[in-house]
């Protein structure tokens, strides 16, 4: 046995000799299996260690320690102490950062509670979603209850690039759902519609349609109808999201049987009630784990902005070791912002596997 | 509304009443648009059409396969940037489905070591935006030492702030090109077509090769040149050889790198959708492992792997976009150049989107004939 095939360990009683067992087969089978485990262990440690050393053992923590850095050899988070605000919220009024941090936990928590499946409704989900998006608006913008305005364009940071990603799925699903009803559509002129546009943003590089929605729709439009730039965009996102998102659905609709529908009408109910009571709840079901594959790839997609002119988290932490003084930094504060999108991105990821595997064994 | 369940009749007067409108709706949309961005280039002073394809640019741009000027049209400035776009992509698609494969197969192996290491690699780069990854090893690659403190493999190819500057054959480019395409064109046919010994095959091979080379560095090396042109520093730069600029290679190290992530998924799905009777009936054959897998697991697993491929590489394809963040000339950066320099908004758009398609409509296509080989006989 080598590295080629996979074998599942034997099952042994002992706890002990099961460990033995799996090194067994799952290391030292052959003499070339045991030197490629020790190779990539070695490699695998020396990874470790080195990402270790530069980032806890030798490195620099405080802002005021700056001084210390050049001589460290390990990573100078100095940075990070003194830049985090800027990173995280941008151009937002320092005083006011407590609003900026209670609407990102906003959003945060929104996209937490929709994983739990009390909330796998279509009512609750939407009013959970409309409730957070909803609060992180009013909170950022101030003025309609209270406080002192910030205007979109003040807005950044990881504040910004939350923004974008929960406007962009708000407004997207139910464009989504559109989009594939249309295309199921007994109605040529609407279903071929819809087809064009799906095929047509889907073939699109998604920097294209967003550079379209910022640079040529004021051409397009008269002044009046133009709105601002930002939402323009999130509008153009939401497309590209909801193109994606029709094709999952549209695969949800195909894996229905036919009589469903059928004995649907032989009882006598309406489109209306057949759609939302018999098949839309299992498209929902079915299409769930691609659905959430196509928000992780939403909020790792969001970090484009940057290009079209907005100071996301990305343009923020470009900013951060802009000044002179923190130029040499770069790489930590391009670790600190991976590692926001890796904890969010991951775990999201582990929940689509773990809801994938929940639904093959309910399945079996 | 459900098209599946519709008996067969004959559309009623709603249908055409709703379908009317609809059409009446995205005419005048068209119609809205059309005129007011005839308004607004009469005020800009600006003649639509494709006439500015011939007018000259004026302007320069980071990178180029092809020789270039400041003087081109836009036409060929438009046709370097595809060129770049295509070549990038090819590039990247080619080596990231390489190190995808290879990482996939580590994904599934039963080796806990290399399985662990090749989810690590999956899990870091998979999880980070491509556009954070880019940005940080173009960071990292400029802040390489200059070329005077230039990092070197045995003083023949450097690595420096200013790129990478390897050793090159003194060749025209087009000679080159077209040299590559002879060499690999003689191994295609001689490895489809001749029937001999695979060692006889394999000496004819080389000996094509080296005659077509021969001939053509008599035909184009002028005398007294040296058939290799090596790197070397001379004051504050690098001469001869031939210098990957770092742009490039921050894209191709960042495309790759998260392509061959997500391509070692697909690698791996593949892997472990093939049924494991099929596995023992060819071990219980006494195949060694290796034949096991490459003549059994891996070809089955290509028809599930297949298809997701083609979208990953489309999604490669489609990346090379972004290289417009790190000053990379790909189409859509010389596109939106364009566009600040002529205003010709509507039509350079339109330009990219048809590039596109064409690349994505190219790829699907060459996706289908690829399925369509490995389709099992008889199924």
């Amino acid at each position: 046995m080598s590295v080629m095939t996979s074998a599942p360990p034997r099952p042994v009683d002992n706890r002990a000799s099961a460990i033995l067992e799996t090194l067994k087969t799952r290391a030292f089978a052959t003499p070339f299996d045991s030197v490629l485990t020790i190779l990539f262990a070695l490699l695998l440690a020396w990874m470790a260690a080195t990402a270790v050393n530069w980032a806890f053992i030798n490195a620099v923590w405080r802002a005021e320690d700056v001084d210390l850095c050049k001589d460290s050899g390990g990573a100078c988070w100095s940075v990070i102490d003194a830049r985090h605000r800027l990173i995280l919220f941008g151009l937002y009024p320092y005083e006011l950062h407590w609003r900026s941090t209670l609407a990102c936990v906003a959003i945060i928590a929104t996209v937490i509670l929709s994983c739990m499946p009390v909330f796998w409704t279509l009512r609750r989900l939407s009013t959970l979603w409309i409730a957070g998006f909803g609060s992180y608006f009013l909170l950022m913008e101030g003025s309609l209850i209270g406080l002192q305005q910030v205007t979109t364009d003040q807005w950044g940071g990881l504040a910004l690039t939350l923004f974008l990603f929960s406007s962009v799925v708000l407004i997207g699903m139910p464009m989504g759902l559109g989009l594939a009803l249309a295309r199921r559509s007994k109605l040529p002129v609407v279903s071929y519609g819809a087809m064009l546009l799906i095929d047509f943003i889907r073939s699109l590089p998604l920097l294209t349609t967003l550079f379209t929605a910022a640079v040529v729709i004021p051409l397009l439009l008269p002044d009046w109808l133009q709105g601002d730039k930002i939402w323009r965009v999130i509008l153009a996102f939401a497309l590209f999201f909801a193109c994606y998102q029709a094709e999952i659905f549209r695969g949800g609709f195909q894996a229905i049987p036919k009589g469903q529908e059928e004995a649907g009408r032989a009882l006598g109910m309406s489109t209306l009630q057949i759609l939302s009571k018999i098949v839309l709840p299992q498209v929902f079901r079915h299409a769930l784990p691609s659905t959430i594959n196509m928000v992780v790839v939403t909020f790792k997609e969001t970090a484009i902005v940057i290009i079209i002119g907005f100071f996301d988290i990305l343009a923020s932490a470009n900013a951060a070791f802009g000044t002179g003084e923190w130029a040499p930094y770069y790489m930590e504060v391009y670790v600190f912002v991976g590692l926001i999108y890796w904890l969010f991105i991951f775990s999201l990821g582990q929940y689509g596997e773990y809801l994938k595997r929940r639904m093959q064994i309910s399945q079996r | 509304m459900l098209a599946s369940t519709a008996p067969l009749r004959l559309p009623t007067p709603r249908d055409l009443v709703i379908q009317t409108l609809l059409l009446g709706v995205i005419i005048v949309v068209v119609w809205g648009a059309v005129t007011s961005v005839r308004t607004n280039l009469e005020v800009l002073g600006l003649s639509s059409g494709f006439g500015f394809l011939e007018r000259s640019t004026g302007w320069s741009y980071s990178f180029s396969f092809m020789e270039r000027s400041i003087d081109d049209s836009y036409a060929r400035t438009l046709t370097i940037g595809f060129v770049n776009t295509l070549v990038l992509g090819l590039i990247c698609i080619v080596l990231s489905t390489l190190l995808g494969f290879l990482v996939g197969a580590g994904r599934d192996a039963s080796n806990m070591a290399v399985n662990a290491t090749a989810t690590v690699f999956v899990q870091i780069f998979r999880n980070i935006p491509l556009i954070l990854q880019l940005v940080f090893w173009y960071a990292v690659l400029i802040h390489m030492p200059g070329p005077r403190q230039a990092m070197s493999v045995m003083d023949l190819a450097f690595l420096s702030n200013r790129g990478m500057m390897v050793p090159a054959l003194n060749l025209p480019l087009a000679t080159g090109v077209a040299l590559t395409g002879f060499v690999v064109l003689a191994g295609f046919l001689i490895a489809r077509f001749v029937v001999m010994h695979p060692a006889i095959k394999a000496g004819a091979w080389l000996a094509l090769s080296g005659l077509a080379a021969m001939l053509a560095f008599q035909l184009t090396l002028p005398p007294d040149t040296p058939v290799v042109s090596v790197p070397e520093l001379k004051g504050l730069r690098f001469v001869g050889g031939l210098t990957v600029s770092i742009e490039l290679i921050a894209m191709i190290i960042g495309i790759v790198l998260y392509g061959a992530a997500y391509i070692a998924e697909v690698v791996r799905g593949g892997l472990q959708e093939v049924s494991k009777g099929l596995i023992e009936a060819a071990q219980s054959l006494g195949l060694r492992p290796l034949t096991v897998w490459m003549k059994v697991k891996m070809p089955m697993a290509l028809r599930t792997i297949i298809p997701p491929l083609g979208n990953q590489w489309i999604f490669i394809m489609k990346a090379t976009t972004i290289g417009v963040a790190i000053g990379f000339s790909d189409l859509f950066m010389i596109v939106s150049t364009s566009i600040t320099q002529s205003g010709q908004t509507l039509e350079l758009i339109g330009i990219l989107m048809a590039a596109f398609l064409l690349i994505n409509f190219t790829l699907a296509q060459l996706v289908n004939l690829l399925n369509a080989r490995l389709k099992l006989k008889g199924h």
